[in-house]
């Protein structure tokens, strides 16, 4: 058994969702497909180990959501549309704050670093 | 017989749809992008369509990675919005047109195009957020909608070459609906944009530019881009912009670019609003 490679692998610092990624992240996605109903980011909140033991994340896909290490996270198999209710049902993570956290800097250095492509 | 009187370009950011609810569209930051909508909505005004199709992309409401259809179209008399996990208040329910959403179906199947049928669709902001920057002045939306989503998700998703011909056999379609109606196609998403990885935020505006300029008078180099370029070009997200070829196939050989902006950066986000009709 072996995942074949494409040649979008390659493209440095980004992790493009195909099927190896979506087999290995199944359970932190579905997981956060649970989050349109706010009764599931409640008991989330409440207890995340127990919550991601119910959708059968890896230990390490575990730590990662607790960690909120985004980056990690997206290693593992998170896809960044679902990582966005993710994001809320945790309190208060939004995708520029994932990125910003995913690229090493600050939510203002972020921002700013957007703002610099208006002079190209 | 039904007539396609135009297309319009728009990304579909959440953060538009919040800065709409919160009216902070003459927020300096806001207002040069809510300038491009305001001339498409003097446009749509002066069109007065009947329907609009809106190709977009479904970022977990009504799809998950259980069942990634690559194009899926509505069939559904109404269309609700829900929950999409961030707690936000739901949006007014959009009305569909089922016998015009069946005849594009009963045309596009038998020409190739296997779309997935769906009789009830939850839609999200990728189909709200632009409906809602042209009509959220108004308490009901004029027109009927029919949503027609691609997967631009889970790889593979479609080539753009295939986005364009679909977009081709979607406007033969509804070409040939018996009834008079006035017909616009939004074709949403992009531009370049990157949300997650080391290369997070990363926009690309002379590329996003070309793009605009391609899409209204050489589609079909757009065509010929890979998946592996659209990524390095434009950003993993900004792969969205194929769907931009499916409303650019529907409208014809040639086009009139009546309103073109661009503005950086609307939240991650390269943004471009074009309208466009058939010449």
């Amino acid at each position: 058994m072996v995942w074949v490679k494409h040649d979008y692998d390659d493209i440095p610092g980004t992790y493009v969702f195909g099927g190896r990624r979506s087999a290995q992240g199944y359970p932190i996605n579905k997981m956060c497909m649970s989050f349109n109903h706010d009764e599931n980011r409640q008991k989330f909140k409440k207890d995340p180990r127990a919550y991601c033991a119910k959708f059968g994340l890896s230990e390490e896909q575990t730590q990662a959501v607790i960690d909120e290490d985004w980056l990690r996270i997206v290693q593992l198999g998170g896809n960044v549309y679902y990582l966005a209710k993710l994001g809320i049902a945790g309190g208060g993570g939004t995708v520029q704050s994932m990125g910003a956290q995913m690229t090493g800097m600050t939510v203002d250095e972020f921002k700013a670093k957007l703002l610099a492509y208006q002079k190209d | 017989m039904a007539q396609i009187v135009g297309g319009i370009t728009t990304s579909h950011i959440p953060s538009i749809g919040n800065a709409i609810t919160n009216k902070q569209q003459d927020d300096p930051y806001w207002r040069p992008l809510f300038d491009g909508y305001d001339r498409a909505r003097e446009w749509i005004e002066k069109v007065e369509p009947d329907i609009v199709v809106v190709v977009y992309n479904d970022h977990g409401l009504n799809f998950f990675l259980d069942k990634m259809p690559t194009f899926a179209i509505g069939a559904a008399p109404k269309y609700h919005n829900a929950d999409e996990g961030w707690g936000l208040a739901t949006l007014h329910s959009f009305d569909g047109d089922v016998e015009f959403s069946w005849h594009l179906i009963e045309q596009m199947i038998p020409a190739g195009i296997d779309l997935t049928i769906c009789q009830e669709m939850l839609i999200d902001h990728g189909f709200i957020v632009p409906m809602s920057a042209i009509w959220s002045h108004l308490p009901e939306w004029p027109v009927k909608a029919v949503p027609f989503a691609v997967n631009t998700v889970l790889m593979p998703v479609p080539t753009a070459q295939r986005c364009f011909d679909v977009g081709k056999e979607l406007g033969k379609a509804i070409a040939s609906y018996p009834e008079d109606k006035k017909v616009v196609i939004f074709g949403t998403g992009g531009m370049s944009h990157q949300l997650s990885g080391e290369r997070a935020g990363f926009i690309n505006k002379a590329f996003d530019r070309e793009f605009q300029e391609k899409i209204a008078n050489d589609p079909e180099s757009l065509c010929k881009l890979s998946h592996t370029e659209l990524i390095k070009l434009a950003g993993a997200e900004g792969i969205e912009l194929i769907m931009w070829l499916v409303m650019r196939g529907a409208l014809g050989k040639s086009v009139n670019v009546v309103h073109q902006n661009y503005e950086l950066p609307i939240s991650n986000t390269g943004s471009g609003i074009m309208v466009l009709e058939p010449a």
